[in-house]
């Protein structure tokens, strides 16, 4: 029998463990998209997955540990759909256990709450399970043109 | 967090000297932001041809410095690079600030009103 298909089993996957706080997340988006798969991509490309990456590792680093101290994995692969992700944190769960619905902040000049919005607009596939006090967040960044 | 300022009887612009705006400089950014428009009342031009990448963070950190202005000072912006410019355009803030093609373009608009 044919194992369920991982791309993560891929030979041009990209993983890595980092901090979960501002710095050591912009340290880590350099990495990523300077390293294969996602150095192969075309700049405007590398600016999406860049753009995707920081909002979801933000997140965790601010809402999961709450500025508290805790890692975060990142691990990416180039499938023909665009670049699944899959990102894990041991902080907090997601409140409810939903993925915020990334609706665009309401008002004249809303400061925040772009973050989800950004995320839901250039990807598929987003899925959250919370397992043994871990989050795991999986989704597809798309790669045509948004 | 580099800005170079330049201030002109109509117009103050600043020009970010940094290649991103993100969760780690927002607030800083927001400060120094503060602190140059606490020296005029000119309207204000904000020039992002450095800037490669904006998130969700820095956005934000911009639309305080437009609130922060009011509603009778100007916040206009100039030189979004591509990513910028889908972060604006994606979360519609594209249609809330005037965006000009060039710092010059910026100012003459700037100065002409």
């Amino acid at each position: 029998m044919q194992p369920a298909h991982d791309p993560f089993t891929r030979a041009d996957t990209h993983d890595l463990v980092i901090r979960a706080e501002p710095s050591s997340v912009r340290a880590a988006l350099q990495r990523i998209t300077t390293a294969v798969p996602v150095c192969n991509l075309s700049g405007d490309q590398r600016g999406t997955v860049e753009l995707v990456l920081a909002e979801v590792l933000n997140n965790v680093a601010e809402h999961a540990y709450a500025d508290a101290a805790g890692h975060v994995a990142v691990t990416v692969a180039l499938i023909p759909d665009g670049l699944a992700c899959e990102v894990m944190d041991e902080g907090a769960a997601m409140p409810d256990g939903q993925l915020p619905e990334g609706r665009l902040p309401e008002g004249d000049l809303p400061e925040g709450g772009f973050g989800w919005h950004l995320i839901r607009s250039l990807t598929c596939d987003l899925a959250y399970r919370r397992q043994r006090g871990s989050n795991r967040l999986s989704f597809v960044i798309l790669l045509g043109e948004a | 967090m580099q800005l170079q300022t330049q201030t002109r009887p109509k117009v103050i612009s600043v020009q970010v000297m940094e290649d991103r705006i993100d969760a780690a400089t927002a607030i800083q950014f927001k400060e120094r932001m503060r602190d140059i428009a606490s020296t005029g009342d000119q309207r204000m031009v904000l020039d992002l041809a450095r800037v490669q990448f904006l998130d969700s963070s820095g956005l934000g950190a911009i639309v305080a410095v437009k609130k922060l202005l009011g509603p009778d000072r100007m916040l206009e912006l100039s030189s979004l690079t591509p990513t910028v410019e889908k972060v604006f355009r994606l979360t519609r803030m594209d249609s809330i600030f005037t965006i000009h093609p060039s710092l010059e373009a910026a100012v003459s608009h700037a100065t002409s009103a």
